[in-house]
């Protein structure tokens, strides 16, 4: 790994959770708790198209820990923890399948993460009743990972251009 | 590769026609509910009939969370919590419908049943 793609991580990271941390002082609280926009992800998937599979987690996985340790609970960690695993599976494997681009490959992993969420919340509560959210939360899931996949894709477009010239300077 | 494709296209309305598919049903099989159940770390924790009005206070070794029933419906009007979303969340009436609150551990659930009949002691 060269210094440059080392120095890239944390970057990305860094991103990530500066990220992570603007959505939840900005955003407004709705009465359906879990839906955000999951800026973040943005991150992720540019890390997911640039760099691969391994440094996608990676940024995934470090950020939530991130969070987890600097603003919530070891509760909230678990919960964005089985999210983000499960979001970023379903993300390297859309992906692989070569069928969809990368709105539908961050649609799917938008509602993965809220799957996984919803899944940990019934198992902690011992209780299925939250399931009455999950209308709820695949339409917000899918809408936001469509707004945070046509965004990405931006992302990835310039950030090719930056990531290929700094690697032929090597 | 990174722009919108069919396949994305069909994949978000997919999600959403399902979505609109499962909320539809349980709409459709919706009634109104007799009690409000409590719920904490899993355990039942009170059952109150949501013909009746009342204010109670549910006070756990996880916290205060003040439950208001009125006009039917059951809703969590104050807390100690630190986000505070069992508040924001909306008041509920029908069976099945529930408000969380996470920190607390705490679930409100409306069941079915009509208290009249299962309260009476003439039975």
């Amino acid at each position: 790994m060269t210094v440059k793609r080392i120095a890239l991580h944390g970057l990305l990271i860094a991103l990530a959770f500066v990220l992570g941390y603007l959505e939840n002082t900005l955003a407004v609280p709705l009465w359906i708790p879990g839906i955000k926009l999951g800026l973040a992800n943005v991150v992720v998937l540019a890390a997911l198209y640039l760099l691969g599979n391994g440094s996608a987690l990676a940024v995934s996985v470090i950020r939530v820990l991130l969070s987890g340790i600097t603003f919530g609970s070891l509760t909230m960690a678990l919960y964005s923890l089985a999210g983000c695993s499960l979001s970023f599976l379903t993300m390297a494997l859309l992906k692989k399948s070569g069928r969809f681009g990368m709105p539908g490959v961050s649609i799917a992993g938008g509602v993965a993460h809220n799957l996984g969420q919803i899944a940990v919340a019934a198992l902690v509560l011992e209780n299925a009743a939250i399931m009455y959210y999950l209308p709820f939360l695949l339409i917000s899931g899918s809408v936001a990972g469509a707004a945070i996949g046509t965004a990405g894709a931006e992302v990835v477009k310039r950030g090719e251009r930056i990531w290929k010239t700094s690697e032929d300077e090597e | 590769m990174t722009k919108w494709k069919k396949n994305d296209a069909l994949l978000l309305l997919a999600v959403i026609a399902a979505a609109l598919m499962i909320w539809g049903v349980s709409a459709l099989g919706r009634r109104e509910g007799g009690y409000a159940v409590v719920t904490v770390d899993g355990e039942e924790w009170g059952r109150y009939p949501l013909s009746r009005p009342a204010e109670i206070e549910i006070a756990t070794a996880y916290g205060v969370n003040s439950l208001v029933i009125a006009d039917g419906k059951a809703g969590v009007t104050d807390a100690d919590c630190p986000d505070r979303l069992c508040v924001s969340q909306k008041d509920i009436r029908y069976e099945g419908e529930t408000i969380v609150c996470l920190p607390h551990k705490l679930i409100v659930r409306i069941e079915g049943g009509t208290p009249g009949e299962l309260d009476g002691v003439a039975d």
